[in-house]
Order: C-alpha cells, then structure tokens, then sequence
C-alpha cells in the first residue's frame, strides 16, 4: 500500500513500494508503446517542473509523463525566472504552491533541497536529483529496465561503475538494488569513491578496478563523468579526481574486450548523457548489449507511476 | 537600594580552590567579604541595614565562580540583526558568563584598534557581562599581512585569531606567533586547511556518504594542529587551538603538551555531545564548524576534556537569523547559539557522571580566563565578586521566547534543560536575575 505523499529518495521506500512503482510503470508503458498514449487520470491536476539544473531527459520526460496522465505541466528553470534575481529556493516554491501546484518535481544542486521543501510546502514534491544525494527516478526506471530485460532483480549482479562520491544515480541504485536483493559492486577510481561506500546498500561491496567490478556481472552501469562537479559550482575542490580522460577510458572506461568477462547476457546501460570514448566506447554504448534507449523509454513510464501514485485518487 | 547581597547555604565550587562545600558567600560593593560556613549568619547584627541586602537562598543551588567564555561571535558591528553587543552580553549573563571574548569576524573585521575601542565601549555602556574583544591576526582575516597587533592590546585586545578562517600558511602563522609573543598575546587558530574543506556541508565519513554531502575531513583540522604545534614549540609562543573536533588533534595536543610545550585548547559543548548523525534530514541548525563529528571523537573529547588535555570549554556562540539558516543545506550559515544553554548541557554530562564537576568548571572559570590574561575568578574573601548561582535541579524548556540572544539557531530547541542560572554577579553587580522583571 503505498502511502507516501512525496518522493524524496528510494531510502524512504520499501521493497514492496518500488514492487508497486515498476508494476504500475508496466501497465504505462505498454499503453505508451500504442497510438493512445493520453489518459485523463490526472485531469486538471497542475505539475511544476522546478529545475535548478540543466537536463534535458529527466524534464522531458517527467513533461511527457504528466501530460500523458492528462495534468497540466508547466516548466521553470532557474535561468528566466525570480531565481536569477535572488528570491530563496522556499520563496519560489511557496509562490508555485500558491497557483495551486499538486506536484513540483524539483531538481537542485544542493542535497537536501527537496526534503527541505517538503517541510514546508503541502503539495507534493518529487526529487529529480538532488545534488550527490539521489535521483529516485531514475533508479527506479533503472529498475524497470533490468526487471524486463532480466525478469527479476533478485540475485543479480549489477557493476555501478565511475564517479560514485558526486553520483545521486549511483546511491539511489545501490540502495534500491540492495532493497530488492541484488549484488551492488561499486568501482572506480579511490578519488571516486566516497568514505565507507560500503554502507550505501545491503549488499555492497567497493572494488578498485572496473574488470573485477565487472566479471560476473548481470548489469554494466557506467556512470557519466560529470566534470561539471569536479569543480563543485566553484565552492569545490579544484584538483579534479582524476588526471586525464584519456587514462580515465583506458583504466576505467568500457569497451568490448572488458565486457567480455561479465556474464554473456550482461546488459550495458547508462544514466545519459554519454561521454563516448570516455566512460563508454562508442561500439558498445550502440552494441546489442546496450539498453541505454529503453531506459529512456521505461523514463516515463516509471514517472507516469510515481505521479499516479502520488496525485491519482486512490484506485489500486 | 540593595548593594549588599548574601548567597546562603549554597554549595560553592571552586576548583582554584579546591573548594566544593556548602557555605555562606556575602558580596559588598565589588568584592567578596566573606565566604565560608555560616559566614553570613551574624551579617544583620553588624550594622548593615536589612533594606540594603538581597538575600539568595536556594536549596541544592551551586555557587560558581563567574563563567568566561573564550569564543563568542556577538555580530556587532556589521550583523546586528543576528546579534548586537547588548544581546549577546545579555544572553552571556543569563547563562551564568561574567567575562566573553568576542570573535574579530564582524563586518568590518576587528582587525584595527579603533573597533576594537569601539566594543569596549559599547559593552562598558551596556555594563553586566564584560566583553573581551579578540582581534584579527591579519588585515581582513585575508591570511597575509599582519595586523597592530600592540595597539590592539592596548585598545583592549585580549588575544588574536582569524577565527571562521584559518592562517594556513606557515610563514604568517610562524610571524604571527613570534610578534604576537612580543606583546604576550595568544594566538587562537581556526584549525582547518582549507584546501581540504572547500565546499564542504558536514563530516566526511559514512553519513555525508549517504546523504551525498560533501565532507569535512578530520585529517583537515589535525594537519594544521600538527604544523602549528610544532611552530609554536620552534618560536615559544602561546598557542591555542578554537573549537577542538577530532580525536586526531586531542592525540597530538596530548603529546604536545607532555612535551612542555605552550598550548592550549577548547571544546565546544555541541561536539562534546552531538555526532554527525544529527545531519540526518538535513538540520541546517546542526551544520557548525567544524562539524559534528562521530562517536570515537566524542568519547576522545570528553576523555581529553576530563584528563586536561583540553583545558577549556567554548560555546562558539554563533547566532544567525532564518535568512542564513531557513535554507537548503549548502546554502545555510554554520554555527549554533550557545551562550544560554552551554552550563545546563554541561552540568547535564556532570550529573551523567560522564565528567568530574571540579574539572568542568575549571574548563568554564580559570582555564579560559588564564589563556586570555584575565584574573582568574575564585570564590575567596576579597577576592572579585564574579559569580554565578545555579539551580542544578530545576528544569526549563528552550522556547525562543525564552531567550535572550536574538538568534535561535539551536538543535537543542524545544528540549529540556536541567540546571538553570538563577543570578550572575559581575564584578559585584547584579548582571542577570531570573526573578526580575521583563524575561
């Protein structure tokens, strides 16, 4: 029974509540994959896209998902509106709730922010990526994409491979694949790898080289280099944790020959966007083994779910 | 008009002392005249007309010297509506301090005679609770140029630190040592290498790791400690180190000192009992610096605390208002208020049995007020009358309302304290008074 009134971070849910998110997304995404894609579940209702960072796949696809439940979705991103000319986070929000939001879905630098909203505000907030804290939905879209390819999530052996200290990707997967019973092995270089990394799951173990991470494995999820945070938005540390991206792809990129020593089924995805030739050669981010589009797809349908859960009336 | 005033039966504690027994203190003008069993049972019969004399009487009340507190951030000039002089020193009385050094971080930065005058005046106006300005180490706290530093103890400077910044190069902070022994004034270090810490929003350890937070490593505070001990030693200079957080730093400041060499530390009540797990939602009024650390470094600040390894207790008193606190983590301010509730929270670890009275008190009365040069305050006949009366056994409840700091940043909000202050006397003036009007 799902009883939650926002969506902060996989750590609030249970096994069962992401059961109820990739069942519900299942019902979407076959619906999706046919010529009427609209639905009028969420007729009327008002959905705030609040982003304070740039993305391109989560807004999009958090947009397509509310519409395509038949709420009205308005877009704000920090450049264009009052953020620019210094009214606080809270200001903003509680101006958005006052046009009658139900649902802001809220991207932030800072970890926290949207647990901070949620505090203050009553209408519902979905974090999408805060910070080096979590990205929930996309774990759960993640989720949904093993589970089709795989047909379950338990037992599995899934690599999270790159930068772990700066990825919200990274700890909403591994603790969310802990929840559902699979082996999390984080890898990376040391100056990737957060203090006691081990404790992001139930099931964790920290590894320091991408080939033993990887033999074996179920799932190859190769993590973007993101050196926009390298320098933490000026406030950061200047010496970047790495030295080139040239050794970065040789010691800690995928191609062919590394994918060779997981399993022979092994799935290959990525957050997006791709650095190719960096953390993925070109050859396998569009080799067979790839499911980097699917997860795209699953994208909407898992956040056509969430938003179900959160604002239809209750049905289920 | 009552300028005699009698504490009856109380239990005076004062490890200068070592006194811990039950007696009559009289206070006259600005001087203690007696002290000791019974001292004041005869005080009517000698002449002293009974409308002059304020009687204290309370049973189970501790009598302690007046509390001084080394490191204070009062906000004025430049931040008043976070703090001002007569807030700050009135929230410094009633919770029992006679004597607070003020931190040279306000805006401008005291890092000139003219505003360090200017504090000493304002607080001499105010009266109560006495301020003691510290000054800056270098012009603007920048870390490079040092500044006057003997015209600043003469306009009342009692020590020097950049405090909320550190001096991490060694050849300032190796000047800074020499000239500031010239005019036999301590340095206070701000111990964190910044390269270390930028951006940083709590601990480095397994929480900052599950919350995505980015960390402030121990071994960032205990590389300056290490550098500056070993300077400190070189040039024989006074040095203190603010606001002690790790076990590393009590581990080289204990081989430090039993090696002779001049240093001292504090600790601050919040890292004596609150860890990093208190990060867990992400409560901007936990976030401090430096941070609340782990349980190992707790238990070695209170060991440290208790063996003399660190010799005082410091509430880093740091008001800030919603703008800085009611905010996203990254963006909020660090620091908490603690001038009001730092005796109860330590009488708290007392009563626990975590820590001896004798030596909490010695960390909150003589220790600090040795490291800054001010005379110590004792509970002696003819000695000044700098005192303060506490009920260790009556509880109250943080309200915002309550108190008298204009800030409330605190963790411990809404919680109940056990101990209150009843009275602090300051040089012989009543300087708080829970029963009088207008709390």
């Amino acid at each position: 029974m799902w009883t939650h009134r926002h969506l902060l971070g996989i750590e609030d849910l249970s096994a069962d509540d992401v059961d109820a998110v990739l069942d519900h997304a299942d019902t979407w995404f076959e619906r999706s994959r046919g010529t009427e894609r609209k639905a009028a579940l969420l007729k009327g209702r008002t959905i705030i896209n609040l982003f304070f960072e740039s993305s391109t796949r989560t807004r999009t696809s958090f947009e397509a998902a509310g519409k395509r439940l038949g709420a009205d979705v308005v877009n704000v991103s920090s450049s264009g509106s009052s953020v620019s000319k210094g009214e606080t986070l809270l200001d903003t929000a509680k101006n958005l709730e006052a046009m009658r939001a139900d649902a802001l879905v809220v991207r932030h630098s800072s970890s926290g922010a949207p647990a901070f909203l949620a505090g203050r505000v009553s209408c519902a907030i979905v974090n999408a990526g805060d910070g080096a804290h979590e990205h929930p939905t996309q774990a759960l879209l993640d989720a949904f994409t093993i589970r089709r390819a795989k047909g379950r999530l338990d037992g599995l052996v899934v690599a999270i491979c790159g930068d772990i200290t700066r990825s919200r990707v990274a700890r909403s997967n591994a603790i969310l694949l802990g929840k559902k019973g699979a082996k999390v092995r984080l890898t990376g270089p040391r100056t990737m790898l957060p203090t006691a990394a081990e404790t992001l799951g139930s099931s964790v173990t920290v590894l320091p080289r991408l080939e033993a991470a990887i033999e074996g494995a179920d799932v190859v999820m190769m993590l973007r280099i993101q050196n926009e945070r390298f320098a933490d938005g000026g406030r950061g540390s200047a010496v970047p944790p790495m030295s080139t991206t040239r050794e970065y792809a040789r010691t800690f990129g995928l191609n062919a020959a590394k994918l060779a020593s997981a399993k022979p089924d092994a799935i290959v995805m990525h957050p997006g966007p791709i650095n190719r030739g960096v953390e993925l050669d070109p050859y396998v981010a569009d080799g067979e083994r790839s499911v980097i589009l699917d997860q795209v797809e699953a994208g909407v349908a898992v956040r056509m779910a969430v938003l179900e859960l959160l604002l239809a009336p209750r049905a289920a | 008009m009552q300028d005699v005033l009698v504490f009856r039966r109380v239990r005076a504690v004062d490890p200068a002392r070592g006194l811990d027994a039950e007696i009559d203190v009289v206070v006259e003008g600005k001087l203690i005249t007696r002290a000791g069993p019974r001292a004041a049972d005869d005080l009517l019969g000698v002449g002293v007309a009974p409308d002059r004399v304020r009687v204290f009487e309370v049973p189970g009340a501790l009598l302690l010297p007046g509390l001084v507190d080394l490191h204070a951030h009062l906000r004025e000039p430049g931040q008043e509506y976070k703090e001002d002089i007569a807030s700050g020193l009135a929230a410094a009385a009633a919770g029992g301090f006679t004597d607070v050094c003020a931190m040279p971080n306000t805006s401008p930065v005291n890092d000139t005679r003219a505003v360090t005058e200017l504090l000493v005046h304002k607080a001499r106006a105010v009266g109560g609770t006495r301020l003691h300005p510290i000054a800056a180490i270098t012009v603007g706290q920048r870390g490079d140029t040092l500044t006057e530093m003997a015209d600043l103890k003469e306009g009342g400077a009692v020590a020097l630190s950049d405090d909320g910044r550190c001096v991490t190069r060694s050849d300032v902070m190796r000047r800074a040592l020499e000239y500031a022994s010239t005019f036999d004034l301590p340095i206070i270090q701000h111990a964190e290498d910044h390269a270390l810490t930028a951006g940083a929003e709590m601990h480095e350890g397994a929480v900052a790791t599950r919350l995505g937070l980015r960390g402030w490593p121990r071994v960032a505070e205990d590389v300056i400690v290490a550098r500056d001990v070993l300077l400190a030693e070189y040039v024989r200079a006074k040095y203190h180190v603010a606001h002690v957080s790790t076990m590393g730093s009590v581990r080289i400041l204990r081989e430090a000192k039993s090696r002779g060499i001049s240093v001292t530390a504090e600790v601050t009540p919040h890292h004596l009992l609150l860890t990093d797990q208190k990060l867990i939602g992400y409560d901007t009024a936990c976030k401090v610096n430096p941070p609340l650390r782990e349980t190992e470094d707790l238990v070695a600040l209170r060991e440290a605390l208790a063996d003399g390894t660190i010799d005082c207790i410091a509430t880093d008193h740091a008001p800030h208002s919603p703008l800085e606190k009611d905010c996203e983590l990254s963006e909020a301010s660090p620091g908490m208020i603690g001038l009001e509730l730092c005796l109860p929270l330590m009488l708290g670890l007392v009563e626990k049995g975590t820590l001896p009275m004798a030596r909490v008190i010695d960390a909150l009365t003589r220790a600090p007020a040795r490291v800054v040069g001010l005379g110590a305050p004792t509970i002696a006949e003819g000695a000044p009358a700098n005192l303060v009366l506490v009920d260790p056994n009556r509880a109250w409840k943080v309200e915002a309302e309550r108190l008298r700091t204009k800030s409330k940043n605190t963790p411990f909000m809404g919680q109940t304290m056990k101990g209150m202050v009843l009275a602090t006397i300051a040089g012989g003036a009543i300087a708080f008074d829970v029963e009088a009007k207008g709390r």
